[in-house]
């Protein structure tokens, strides 16, 4: 199969019933296409292959897929961190690897699987880094950056935690005062990196509502790479299913939880039944 | 929530510069010549008013001529090797990185020895020769962090150990190729060699030089300044860092060339001093927190005490005789070097 076949396949579903017009989009992934390789010389180790899809404010967009499907590359690309090999990413008309990074960081805030701090800090200090793009000439925290780092906390419901120290909390509070910090930054795209990792299950449903929340309060567009099908199913606006560097669909969830092809993406045998509140529920079913 | 100020920023800056005023006064005061407080500050008061010739002759010429211009130097230089290092730290996101441990003392005093042996050859004015010599220092500091961080990264990822021995390694070929040009020498500079090699204020120099250092010093150190807040955001990482809206490669630029002036700097007048950069960001650190926009002020006045009472001790501790000031500083940091490496800092 040749490559534009396959993307047309890809893109084809979504931009086929996309009722809305161009203005509203605010981001736009179009034909994007990425090779990794440690080498220049080398044939690439990982590629992804052309990627189309299209997001509004306040829309959750989930990435799903199984390990080393490119879910985090296409999160990368969309960050502007890595240059694409063919295509665009528009965020509001710009080209988001062309932007500055003090530019792109006013309008793209990334939620990163947690780092380790060289030295410890103290959360409000942590969640006023995201005031740093907005930071003048010698970068004294003014005012409006403590007022809208305060609000950032008050948002995830983390207020209380502001003087507790970065490496003396639990992993969800952790996750949140990370939230916290992108909120601060005020930006028009979050992204998160596989955010529920490591969280129990009370805190995977408190994040995932506290985004859809969020997206809806803050206008903001949300892309979010997952493992949890069931949490996406529940609570995104469209999925994207990635499989070997190969965008397979895009749409909401309904039209992309069909039993076999999820059972060919991650090769376990299952069901998809409507849940409850409408959405499609994954079931997994032992192998007897 | 308790956001930096700047009434808190220079009042931190203010408590340290007045113990930097006690160290300076006890370091004048102290010497193989006593001196009183009264005649000190009178002294003091009249090179400040321009009247210094209605100093008391006596010991006028060993204060005013001698120990200041030393303090000064002593100032500078632990004001240069604390701001490299803390910002070197920042950097490599590593806890034991400093000017000396990274071999970049060593680089820039092997460039500092090429400039001297060249300099005959070259008909400079005089100005120029002054300068020759920073130059030399600044080059080979430059040269070899450079090499230091292309040996210290394996498969595009910068590993602690792997870094400080390359610096170690690095520092240690440099050295070789030092003994190697010293040999060279003639006998009667091999002994001042070593001495400057052990790190050494007590050489004098030409008045220009001290502006060379000065201006150096401000420039320098006020180019990493302004990296300050992208410096606490490297702490967690490159990528992060870039994210949050930080321009890394023109910040590491910006922190390589300038460290690697100070560093220059500080080796072509001192020669190599350990520990400085090392010891004085942590002591900071614990005092002050891991904001840079506290901790390069803060370090570089702590560094400048450092160095002072070091050098004091040196110069009293075996009085007539004197120690080099690197042996002073080894020897108090070399154990903080041991405490920090078993408490798992690195």
């Amino acid at each position: 199969m040749s490559a534009p076949t396959r993307t047309a396949l890809a893109s084809g579903k979504y931009s086929g019933d996309a009722p809305h017009t161009s203005s509203d989009v605010r981001l736009s992934v179009e034909q994007v296409s990425y090779a990794y390789s440690p080498n220049p010389s080398q044939a690439p180790l990982f590629t992804l292959e052309a990627t189309s899809f299209q997001a509004r404010a306040g829309e959750i967009v989930a990435i799903l897929g199984p390990n080393a499907s490119g879910k985090s590359t296409l999160l990368k690309l969309i960050a502007g961190a890595f240059q694409p090999l063919s295509g665009r990413i528009l965020l509001d008309g710009f080209v988001t690897h062309s932007l500055t990074p003090r530019v792109r960081a006013q309008r793209i805030a990334m939620v990163q699987q947690e780092s380790r701090l060289l030295f410890p800090s103290r959360v409000w200090e942590f969640v006023l880094q995201g005031r740093h793009p907005y930071g003048h000439a010698l970068r004294l925290d003014t005012e409006t950056d403590v007022t809208i780092a305060r609000n950032a906390l008050a948002q995830v419901g983390a207020y209380e935690l502001n003087d507790r120290w970065m490496d003396q909390i639990s992993g969800g509070e952790k996750q949140r005062v990370i939230l916290a910090r992108a909120l601060a930054q005020q930006p028009l795209l979050l992204l998160l990196d596989e955010p529920t990792l490591h969280l129990d299950i009370a805190a995977q449903v408190d994040l995932l509502a506290g985004l859809r929340r969020l997206a809806a309060e803050n206008r903001y567009t949300v892309v979010v790479v997952t493992h949890e099908l069931n949490l996406a199913g529940e609570y995104a606006d469209q999925v994207l299913l990635l499989q070997r560097g190969k965008c397979l669909r895009v749409g909401p969830p309904a039209a992309v939880y069909q039993r076999d092809l999820l059972e060919q993406v991650f090769q376990t045998p299952l069901t998809v039944e409507l849940g409850p509140s409408g959405r499609p529920r994954v079931t997994v079913s032992p192998v007897t | 929530m308790r956001p930096l100020t700047l009434s808190r920023l220079l009042l931190q800056c203010a408590i340290l510069a007045a113990i930097l005023f006690v160290v300076v006064v006890i370091a004048l005061k102290l010497g193989a010549v006593p001196v009183s407080l009264y005649g000190l500050g009178r002294d003091l008061l009249r090179v400040m008013f321009g009247q210094s010739s209605q100093i008391s002759s006596d010991y006028g010429l060993i204060v005013i001529d001698i120990r200041l211009p030393r303090i000064l130097l002593g100032i500078m230089v632990g004001s240069s090797l604390a701001v490299a290092g803390t910002s070197f730290q920042a950097l490599l996101r590593n806890p034991l990185a400093d000017p000396y441990v990274l071999g970049v003392s060593s680089g820039a005093a092997l460039g500092a020895i090429l400039a001297l042996i060249a300099e005959p050859h070259l008909s400079l004015s005089p100005a120029l020769a002054a300068l020759l010599t920073p130059f030399g220092a600044f080059l080979g500091a430059a040269a070899t962090i450079a090499a230091v961080y292309v040996l210290g990264r394996r498969e595009g990822r910068m590993e602690s150990s792997t870094l400080l021995l390359a610096g170690i390694v690095t520092a240690s070929f440099m050295s070789a190729i030092i003994m190697f040009l010293m040999t060279t020498l003639s006998g009667s500079n091999l002994r001042g060699m070593a001495f400057w090699l052990m790190g050494d204020l007590s050489t004098s120099f030409q008045k220009n030089l001290y502006w060379v250092l000065g201006v150096g010093f401000f420039v320098a150190a006020g180019a990493i300044y302004t990296t300050a807040a992208d410096l606490n955001l490297l702490l967690a990482g490159e990528k992060e860092a870039m994210h949050l809206g930080v321009d890394v490669p023109r910040v590491r630029l910006v922190v390589y060339i300038a460290a690697s002036i100070l560093t220059g700097l500080a080796v072509s007048v001192s020669g190599a001093i350990g520990y400085v950069g090392l010891l004085v960001p942590h002591v900071m650190r614990l005092i002050f927190g891991s904001d840079h926009r506290v901790l390069l002020p803060t370090a570089a006045l702590g560094g400048a005490i450092a160095v002072v009472l070091a050098d004091t001790l040196a110069r009293t501790v075996v009085a007539p005789a004197e120690l080099p000031v690197g042996a002073m500083t080894a020897m108090a940091g070399a154990p903080l070097f041991i405490y920090l490496l078993r408490k798992g800092l690195a």
